[in-house]
């Protein structure tokens, strides 16, 4: 059973505070869907709209075609994975993975074949006798996504799944979610996230939000090279963020320089936002050069990421980790593509 | 107040001794040396004995011993399930709503058990409802003695109860009524297991609510130990509270072994 959801100008509030403002959003039958932005921006909200633990103030969501906005949780037929994993502690892995079918009555003979295929398929099948406290973060994670898919759902929805876990756990975590997904075309999977890597890795489709709206939606390629908006640009991939002046087809001016970047259809003389991403801007003299004053640098070991200070606004590149790096207060160059460069119509306003 | 200096620690712990072996330790000591005498004159009783057991525990006295421990008994199943139910309800309530709830429990504790018993012994001794004179009476006013401590300790787990494990049960396609009896209960099990405890000790020590209420045919052993001392019979009162004691804690410790397979955590 493959189905997508689907919201349609959902808004929720609590008292006066509205926390997702009329969100429009469709997930397609067998997608992922990352919901990405920082905390407070309503993607969780969206999320818990979905299964059923807020009601919207206005709006409808539908999982496939079904409005399922009036239905308690329980009747919605989605899996879910939440960050702290909630397994009933007082249950063996086993009858945690069990509980979902049971509480549907599903055929008593054909539980433990479905339990055993949920923990093959998540790597937990030797642990199905352990209790909860006696497993690791991540197993307890592995054995939430194992309860989650043995309903068999059409829709599974994972709240930030893997912030308690450390960060070469989660790496690891990231690939096996990307391998369940490749085994279960038909699943589609809404994933909230604040961590745009585990966004680009996972996602066919990234939403981005901020401050209860939906900011920006594409796929990750898009938003990663092509942002549309400001949030955008500097959410996903913290790019730098110019304020600049079109100065005719082709070229922009930045504090004293004059840059060359695609202007698209930007009139003469109009403010805009020229956006680099710090790994594309290299060091030394070339087109687009800017000059200006050292004043931070930052050792990261594969690269050193240096804060230059240019024309008053701060300019960040990451390059190869530097032999000599250079001292602050030095004057040194940077330079970029302009083919690196993409151009945001209006100014820059915040972030 | 912690202490940590060692000097601090030796005069903290002995001003403990001082207070507690004279108030706490020292009175339940003498009952029980008292319980064992035959004799009273000097500071201490005197005169090793156990007769007064060989009373304590047959005839009418272990009548009234069965008769506390089944009134404890029933009357903290009741509170237990009376005050669960209510703080079940109370949890899914608004706030203005759970407060109401929350005070009306409150009533039994606020109010002294005297009046209590009274209000129990007058609101039930005229038609329709007639429980003057039977055991029901006393079993009841015991109840609403002890609800408020069972829906206090109870309303308190469920407020700690995280709400992730209520929803993941209900996003795995669970009734609520299935959550009920499948989470939230067996999670709740500890402090449930700890209230009915707190409930059967309270009712074993009742004494004032009880003395207004009971039928000649259900004594409880707090009304016997009373009249025992009332008449003079001290050592035999003594005797009595031992096993009142004795009985009390044994249910306890039982109970709180319970207790401890059932934590999960």
């Amino acid at each position: 059973m493959s189905s997508g959801i689907r919201f349609d100008r959902v808004s929720v509030a609590y008292g006066r505070h509205t926390v997702l403002d009329a969100l429009d959003l469709t997930v397609e039958p067998g997608e992922v869907m990352a919901l990405l932005g920082p905390s407070g921006s309503g993607k969780t909200t969206a999320l818990r709209a979905v299964a059923g633990f807020v009601r919207p103030a206005s709006g409808r969501v539908f999982i496939g075609e079904r409005d399922v906005t009036g239905l308690p949780p329980h009747r919605r037929g989605v899996g879910m994975v939440v960050q702290q994993y909630a397994l009933f502690p007082h249950m063996r892995v086993e009858d945690n993975v069990a509980f979902g079918m049971k509480a549907q009555k599903v055929a008593k003979a054909e539980i433990p074949g479905r339990v055993a295929e949920a923990l093959e398929m998540t790597g937990m099948a030797s642990y199905a006798k352990r209790f909860p406290r006696e497993l690791s973060g991540g197993q307890q994670q592995r054995v939430a996504i194992a309860r989650a898919l043995a309903i068999r759902p059409g829709v599974l929805l994972l709240d930030e799944p893997l912030s308690a876990l450390d960060a070469q756990l989660r790496s690891g975590m990231l690939a096996e979610l990307a391998r369940l997904h490749r085994e279960l075309p038909d699943v589609s999977i809404l994933y909230v996230t604040h961590d745009q890597v585990e966004a680009l890795t996972l996602a066919d489709q990234i939403a981005v939000m901020d401050r209860a709206r939906l900011q920006d939606c594409g796929t990750p390629q898009e938003l990663y090279r092509t942002p549309r908006t400001e949030f955008t640009a500097s959410f996903v991939g913290n790019a730098n963020l110019l304020a600049v002046t079109v100065r005719g087809t082709g070229a922009v001016s930045f504090a004293d320089a004059e840059l060359k970047a695609d202007t698209g259809d930007a009139v003469s003389g109009a403010t805009a936002t020229l956006c680099v991403r710090p790994h594309l801007v290299g060091l030394g003299d070339g087109p687009n050069a800017l000059t200006g004053r050292v004043a931070e640098v930052q050792w990261r070991g594969a690269t050193h990421r240096l804060y230059v200070e240019v024309g008053g606004e701060r300019v960040k590149a990451d390059v190869r980790e530097l032999r000599k790096p250079p001292a602050l207060g030095d004057e040194i160059t940077l330079h970029f593509a302009p083919e690196d460069a993409v151009l945001l119509a209006g100014g820059v306003t915040d972030g | 107040m912690l202490v940590h200096s060692r000097k601090g620690k030796w005069a903290v712990w002995s001003l403990f001794l001082v207070l507690f072996l004279p108030l706490f330790a020292l009175p339940l000591l003498v009952i029980l040396a008292a319980s064992f005498s035959s004799h009273w004159s000097g500071a201490f009783p005197s005169g090793f004995t156990t007769g007064h057991y060989t009373a304590a525990t047959r005839g009418e006295s272990l009548q009234a011993l069965t008769t506390s421990l089944v009134t404890a008994l029933a009357a903290s199943l009741l509170a237990l399930a009376a005050g669960t139910w209510a703080a079940l309800a109370a949890a899914s309530l608004k706030k203005g709503g759970k407060r109401a709830v929350d005070a009306l429990f409150l009533l039994p504790v606020a109010v002294p058990s005297v009046v209590v018993g009274l209000a129990v012994l007058v609101a039930f001794s005229k038609p329709p409802m007639i429980l003057n004179g039977t055991r029901w009476i006393v079993v009841l006013a015991h109840a609403v003695l002890v609800t408020a401590f069972a829906h206090q300790s109870v309303s308190a787990a469920i407020q700690r109860l995280d709400p992730a494990y209520e929803q993941a049960a209900a996003s795995l396609g669970a009734r609520p009524s299935y959550v009920l009896w499948k989470v939230k209960l067996p999670l709740l099990l500890p402090s449930l297991n700890a209230a009915a405890g707190l409930c059967f000790a309270l009712s074993m020590g009742e004494l004032s609510a009880t003395m207004m209420l009971y039928p000649p045919d259900w004594t409880p052993l707090p009304v016997r130990i009373y009249a025992a001392t009332d008449r003079g019979s001290t050592f035999t009162g003594a005797a009595l509270a031992v096993v009142l004691m004795a009985a009390t804690l044994l249910v306890l410790l039982a109970v709180s072994r319970v207790r401890t397979r059932a934590s999960y955590r």
